[in-house]
């Protein structure tokens, strides 16, 4: 593998909160020396960078790729160039497929169409009950063993106590990560949209914000009892960030993730039952929004996703309730993220450290970082070009973006995994 | 007079000239409704398709009448039986129909926004006869006109909406147009069944019954809509009619001359004594249904006149 140099780079470093012109030097798929201003003469490969920035590439939990099963919504294929294109060097996929990936044998047929079509990194969850439905637990030490770095059963809360409590104590013995979606589900079901009162105008059926809350609270208390690692998936209310705050001071080993949706739109964006919008759980009110992204910047909520929810036109033109909910993001994570860089609410440091670092960390990866020893996983962007989205441009073989039509600042230049050129825009 | 929509989807589009416009139209149909010859020929040529993919006997027949009335060509679709059950989607159905060319469609849905998805797709008027919980438009300006009359005028009158607000759409129609000219409103049940958050829209919420209808001028019933209820939202229909029908006894509380309106079709002995109901000194309930029909020919032919302007 070659050595290349970036020159006139603005380096991106989450693990420092560092944001500096400098280079930055791969060689043999590893960052192999960085520094500020010019680099020393060399032979070699440079790429000047014409002053864009240069971070460590995405590291993206919880995306959907519809295989098995709904493989025209998206392949293997589709979401690599997907992510590519959107900076995502890492894609940690969810086994809400059809079937649930929940056996070994299962997770190897994903491994293989993983690699046989994928430019990126692709690490698989597996479910953590047989068949998502919250009965019995999977073979979570042969998972592993097969390469699953996580246990969800993703939007499916396991209801049953019991059941989840011995899924976490049995996690914990095998260190295995165990992700939830935290939400009350009594409460949840059949709700299309938050209460109050947005959804009070347009009659639809909502679910209190406290049901997240309450999801966290039962969560938390069983972390309690068993120890186990944990990661609530998306953290989306204020209400809930005390109970999280308070986990994470009495030393639970907990973390906690939010989506792009629910940083960058509100309840409001829905306006006409537009069912692009739908996403699960619900979008939040404005103070919920500016909440999460308060708790983004001190660090109290983790990670950043993009919570990749391919879906086909069909299944979104329906009546509002009964559309399917989920939003594709891959391509928009990194322009949606840069709103809130260029709102000032979040530095590119902090934003990478949530995109980036801290997922990385999570589930133990080297990557996420622009630190010397780690893989070349890298993302160039200008975060300043401008462009109005057309969702047809998308690489995704599905386009349920609320983004569509919208304007956006911030496009990716250029992707690199272990060294290699993954993307470049044309 | 201008009414300027394509569709009449919801009161939440029409400004107070709009709705006078509606009812000040609906009044002559109401005079030509009580002649023998009833006939009029403004929809003449023109088609009407109703499509109602949930039950319904009154608004179906009253959209059906005002539009023979107006010599339009109307066809009935009761869509429970046909495609959708076949596993057709809402807007293949709708582009079906399209192809026919209708000029006027009429459309009940159980979802609240399907109507609004469906206009969008289409090429004709389009009248929403009630979506989920969402809008009853013509359910609300026949309900004023019903007040107009009554009252002699639609403005600065206390109006009590009494019952399940929460599942209802001629609530949340009525709340938007009695608000658009200039009422006091009272959302009066328990609040289960009226969510706090209607407080943001300007009325004032009771869950006491007889607090809630001293002095009002109009008491307005609800259906307890079992049908849409999935879990307790009131403990059994013998604790709600003590606590929450409509009686003598608590309809004393409001003005001497308050009238009584419902919907339609009621619950007798659930949210309204039978009594009552049938009081032709107190109870408006007959001639809300009348109203309707007018309401729906003036609404019909307003939309219409922009379609034969827009060709």
């Amino acid at each position: 593998m070659s050595t290349i140099t970036f020159t006139n780079a603005r380096l991106i470093d989450p693990e420092s909160s560092e944001d500096f012109i400098g280079w930055l030097q791969i060689a043999e798929g590893h960052i192999a020396a960085r520094g500020e201003g010019t680099p020393p003469v060399s032979d070699e490969q440079t790429i000047d960078c014409g002053g864009q920035c240069l971070g460590p590439g995405i590291v993206d939990i919880g995306v959907k790729v519809c295989e098995p099963g709904e493989r025209h919504k998206e392949s293997y294929k589709s979401a690599g160039l997907a992510a590519a294109a959107g900076g995502v060097t890492t894609i940690v996929t969810r086994p809400d497929t059809s079937p649930a990936i929940d056996t070994p044998e299962s997770l190897e047929f994903v491994t293989r169409r993983a690699q046989a079509d994928t430019p990126v990194n692709v690490l698989p969850m597996a479910a953590l009950t047989k068949g998502r439905e919250g009965r019995e637990m999977t073979e979570i030490g042969f998972l592993q063993d097969a390469g699953a770095v996580a246990f969800t059963d993703c939007d499916h809360v396991v209801v049953n106590t019991k059941v989840f409590s011995r899924a976490l104590t049995y996690a914990k013995t095998c260190g295995a990560l165990v992700i939830a979606h935290p939400q009350e589900p009594g409460l949840s079901g059949g709700a299309a949209a938050t209460s109050g009162k947005f959804a009070a105008l347009r009659g639809l059926p909502a679910v209190s914000p406290m049901a997240e809350r309450m999801g966290l609270d039962r969560d938390i208390t069983l972390l309690e009892m068993t120890g186990a690692a944990y990661h609530a998936d998306q953290i989306t209310t204020a209400r809930a960030l005390p109970a999280l705050e308070r986990a994470k001071r009495n030393g639970l080993d907990i973390t906690a993730g939010t989506s792009i949706h629910h940083l960058t739109l509100n309840e409001i964006d829905v306006a006409d039952y537009r069912t692009f919008f739908k996403v699960k759980p619900p979008l939040r009110s404005e103070d919920d929004r500016l909440a999460v992204i308060e708790a983004v910047r001190t660090g109290l909520i983790d990670t950043i996703s993009s919570m990749h929810t391919p879906q086909d036109e069909e299944s979104k033109r329906l009546p509002f309730e009964e559309a399917a909910s989920g939003a594709v993001a891959l391509e928009t994570l990194l322009p949606a993220a840069l709103r809130l860089y260029h709102a000032e609410q979040l530095d590119l440091p902090s934003l990478f450290r949530a995109m980036a670092l801290n997922p990385a960390k999570r589930l133990g990866l080297n990557s996420g970082r622009l630190a010397i020893g780690a893989p070349a996983d890298l993302v160039l962007f200008d975060p300043d070009v401008p462009f109005v989205l057309d969702r047809f441009t998308l690489k995704s073989k599905s386009q349920n973006t609320p983004f569509d039509g919208q304007r956006l600042q911030g496009k990716v230049t250029a992707t690199y995994v272990a060294g290699e050129e993954v993307y470049r825009r044309t | 007079m201008s009414f300027a929509h394509r569709h009449l989807l919801g009161i939440e589009h029409l400004s107070q000239s709009d709705i006078t416009a509606i009812l000040d139209l609906a009044e002559k149909y109401v005079d030509l409704n009580r002649r023998s010859a009833k006939h009029s020929d403004v929809l003449s040529g023109l088609t009407q398709i109703n499509m109602f993919f949930e039950n319904s006997t009154r608004t179906q027949a009253s959209f059906e009448l005002a539009g023979k009335r107006l010599g339009a060509d109307v066809m009935n679709m009761a869509m429970q039986a046909s495609s959708i059950k076949k596993g057709e989607t809402l807007i293949d159905t709708a582009m079906t129909l399209n192809a026919m060319h209708p000029d006027l469609l009429v459309v009940r849905h159980p979802h609240s926004g399907a109507v609004d998805l469906l206009a969008q797709k289409v090429n004709c008027a389009v009248l929403n006869a009630g979506d989920g919980r969402h809008e009853h438009p013509t359910q609300a300006l026949l309900d004023a006109l019903t007040i107009r009359r009554a009252k002699g005028r639609l403005h600065r009158l206390n109006i009590a909406i009494c019952g399940d607000v929460a599942h209802s759409r001629v609530a949340r129609s009525n709340l938007i147009l009695l608000g658009k000219m200039e009422n006091r409103i009272r959302l009066i049940g328990p609040p289960t069944l009226v969510p706090a958050q209607f407080a943001e829209f300007g009325a004032e919420i009771y869950d006491d019954m007889s607090e809630g209808l001293r002095e009002v001028d109009v008491v307005m019933m609800l259906r307890l809509q079992r049908e849409r209820m999935d879990g307790g939202f009131i403990p059994s229909e013998r604790e709600y009619y003590h606590r929450y029908g409509l009686d003598a006894a608590k309809l004393a509380l409001a003005k001497p001359k308050a009238i009584v309106m419902h919907p339609g079709p009621m619950n007798r002995g659930v949210e309204i004594d039978g009594t009552l109901a049938d009081d032709i000194n107190r109870s408006v309930i007959q001639e809300q249904v009348e109203m309707g029909v007018a309401v729906r020919m003036a609404a019909m032919e307003l939309l219409a006149r922009n379609l034969t302007e827009a060709a």
